[in-house]
């Protein structure tokens, strides 16, 4: 029998928080920050298709999955603008945070108005 | 309470990002039966009990989220009456010829307040839930594959106009509202829980900027066990599970919910209970709309109340 291939880890760095986990090349950005308890990255549907884990990558290689449209462009894929549970590390990678979660359903009703105006 | 009117929700299309992985989740994962392919390439799955057709409709796109609800009506009558009726209110409606979805009569077709598109159909063909009837068994082999469903049960829609929205449910469809959420002001409306049968919701809406959002749709299991045994199977297959198993404040529901693969939020839940339309609606006020959602963790959970597709 066949020893099973060895895991191959590399290291993500979150630029803002400096924050610095290992991830696996077999697993995507957020899937590894999660597993090992890590925060940084808003973590949502793990299926790309929510976009609170909206990314941009700044420095490093990866592979990546089809991603939901409504929140990342074909310009900012081109661009390094990435869902980070659609994305798998093939280096070691340095990313900035972009996504957030949005509490309209805490907001007031003034608030949430306010904030459907914004967007 | 007689069924009439508006019976139930019928379908859902929704938007997945990869159809062949859909498909094997939505079959596998979840248990659902593949009943056909149309020829703009969209997936039919009905729930194993379920006797019409086709209840979940995949199409692949850029993007994930819902296309369309449809509701099932008493009859060809109730739709011409229920057109009429909306036209009066103000609502433009389309038809949407026989024949467009697999199996499915002629659909009205309208755009709610919350910006959901929203269709009402008096035909689709009986298929049968792989039972006779004449002295069915209790259950089949398909009830036992994956989560395995009785059927698709209610969506839970984000969007904005709330009250404009509930009274178009309640004024034209025959709907009933049978619980509230108020807002910090104890007057508007945060969230509502309607329903055009016994059950204790058959739609629900929580308002929120964006129109047109998907927060779950939902599907029936008769027990905890089975909840249990669902979440079992959504960890054996690495599913993105959102919270639970748990229950529900609101509703009373036993509930898990997850995501599908393309990031649309759906649940198994079993319980809750029957309503009947002179039955008062139950609010519950903002500062205890925790303890509504979950009503164990009694807090607000932001990743529940703000992902959607
Ligand atoms: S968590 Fe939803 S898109 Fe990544
Ligand atoms: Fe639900």
């Amino acid at each position: 029998m066949n020893a099973p291939a060895p895991k191959v880890f590399h290291q993500v760095t979150i630029v803002e928080t400096g924050e610095v986990y290992r991830c696996r090349e077999d697993e995507t950005l957020l899937a590894g920050m999660e597993r090992l308890g890590k925060r940084g990255i808003p973590v949502g549907c793990r299926g790309g298709g929510c976009g609170v884990c909206k990314v941009q990558v700044e420095a490093g290689e990866y592979s990546k999955r089809v991603m939901s449209r409504a929140y990342v462009s074909a310009e900012e894929e081109a661009a390094g603008i990435v869902l980070a549970c659609r994305v798998k590390p093939l280096s070691d990678l340095r990313l900035a945070v972009l996504g957030k979660m949005k509490k309209n359903v805490c907001a007031t009703p003034s608030a949430a108005a306010a904030d459907a105006r914004q967007s | 309470m007689a069924t009439t009117g508006v019976m139930r929700p019928g379908h859902i299309q929704l938007r997945v990002l990869d159809l062949d992985e859909s498909v094997a989740f939505y079959k596998d994962v979840l248990g659902l039966v593949e009943t056909g392919r149309d020829a703009a390439g969209r997936v039919y799955f009905k729930a194993w009990d379920e006797r019409d057709h086709n209840s979940v409709i995949l199409r692949q796109a850029d993007r994930a989220g819902v296309d369309l609800i449809g509701f099932k009506v008493k009859d060809k009558a109730t739709l011409e009456q229920l057109d009429k009726d909306l036209q009066a209110y103000g609502v433009a409606t389309e038809r949407i010829p026989a024949g467009e979805l697999l199996e499915t009569g002629e659909r009205v077709r309208f755009t709610i307040p919350t910006g959901h598109v929203m269709e009402l159909y008096a035909e689709k063909t009986d298929v049968g839930n792989g039972q006779p009837y004449t002295n069915p068994d209790p259950w089949i082999a398909a009830s036992e594959h994956g989560i395995a469903p009785h059927r698709f049960d209610h969506c839970l829609l984000y969007g904005p106009n709330l009250e404009e929205n509930l009274k178009l449910f309640t004024e034209v469809l025959g709907f009933h509202l049978v619980e509230r959420v108020l807002l910090e002001d104890g007057k508007s409306l945060l969230a509502t829980f309607i329903s055009c049968s016994h059950k204790a919701h058959d739609l629900a809406f929580v308002a929120h900027p964006e129109p047109g959002k998907l927060h779950h749709l939902s599907f029936l299991l008769d027990s905890w066990e089975k909840v249990l045994r669902a979440a079992d199977i959504m960890s054996m297959n690495r599913v993105s599970i959102d919270i639970g198993p748990t229950r529900h404040g609101i509703t009373r529901g036993s509930t898990i919910y997850a995501f599908d693969p393309s990031g649309n939020r759906f649940e198994t839940f079993c319980g809750g209970y029957e309503t009947y339309p002179d039955h008062a609606p139950i609010t519950w006020t903002f500062d205890e709309v925790g303890a509504g959602i979950f009503y164990h963790d009694r807090k607000l959970n932001e990743r529940f109340l703000t992902v959607v597709t």
